[in-house]
């Protein structure tokens, strides 16, 4: 198999095609990646759930 | 004639560490096998989801620190491998950020909880730093960018000489070796102080003091 072989394989299989430069979003001073706007995102609702959504079995411990 | 058996001397630095050290964490508080009720909630999971990411991380580099950059640039499990890597170290940073984000909202370091904050902090602020030297070593033109755009930040400041982002091979050293020794250290510290000190309760749960009592006054029975 030469090298540039699995490199084309996980382009072609990748569910997303991260081959190109990135998206990035520019306000006034502030320059942010969408990908790194989309995990922050994501990591600011994971923690708003993990407040209020209601833990199994709660209330079965002492 | 056959000597006396030789009893313990009570004042050998074994017996001291051993008393002190079992005085600290007996073995009902290092592994607990119940919590206060306030501890059913997703957001005090984080902590262990980290933990559990942070193996997967150390796991994962095993296998390419085993079989090398020759590998897993150029085979398809090679290229698996690496991708694991990457992404237990993205999680582990989600994790840890969530952690984060919880125990600073509830003030984690009340209670006597100062020490375990810091060595929370001191162990986020090192992931960084082994972060970072990670990608200073993936051996491809994204390392060679990234280290010369960062030399001239820490030559500006002074650690350029000692600390050479452009060499590689200190660099892996680093990331391989001393970055993650300091880190795991500090790890072991944080969940250690966590046992000692229980997790952080709730504001209106009072400093915890209480809930860890019953807990002993359980273990004790």
């Amino acid at each position: 198999m030469t090298t540039a072989g699995p490199a084309l394989w996980l382009h072609q299989s990748a569910i997303i095609n991260l081959n190109h430069p990135g998206h990035y979003l520019h306000w006034g001073i502030i320059q942010i990646s969408l990908a790194n706007l989309v995990v922050i995102l994501v990591m600011v609702a994971v923690f708003l759930a993990a407040l209020f959504l209601r833990f199994p079995g709660h209330g079965g411990r002492s | 004639m056959t000597a006396p058996p030789v009893k313990p001397e009570p004042r050998s630095w074994t017996a001291l560490v051993r008393g002190r050290a079992v005085a600290a964490l007996p073995p009902d508080k290092l592994l607990p096998d119940t919590q206060p009720v306030y501890v059913a909630s997703w957001i005090y999971v984080f902590g262990v989801l980290t933990i559990a990411a942070l193996l997967a991380v150390l796991a994962s580099g095993g296998i390419l620190a085993l079989e090398g950059p020759a590998w897993y640039h150029t085979s398809v499990v090679g290229h698996f491998a690496n991708s694991l890597h990457l992404w237990s170290v993205e999680l582990f940073f989600f994790f840890m950020v969530v952690h984060l984000w919880g125990k600073f909202f509830m003030a984690a370091w009340r209670g006597k909880r100062a020490l375990t904050w810091i060595t929370g902090a001191l162990a986020f602020v090192g992931s960084v730093g082994t972060a970072f030297t990670g990608y200073l070593v993936q051996t491809n033109f994204d390392s060679q960018w990234i280290s010369t755009q960062a030399k001239d930040g820490l030559n500006s400041v002074g650690f350029g000489a000692w600390f050479n982002v452009m060499n590689t091979g200190q660099m892996l050293l680093w990331h391989v070796l001393l970055l993650p020794l300091v880190l795991g250290v500090l790890v072991v510290l944080h969940v250690l102080l966590v046992r000692r000190h229980g997790v952080v309760p709730p504001f209106d749960a009072g400093d915890g003091s209480a809930a860890n009592e019953a807990i002993d006054a359980v273990a004790s029975r």
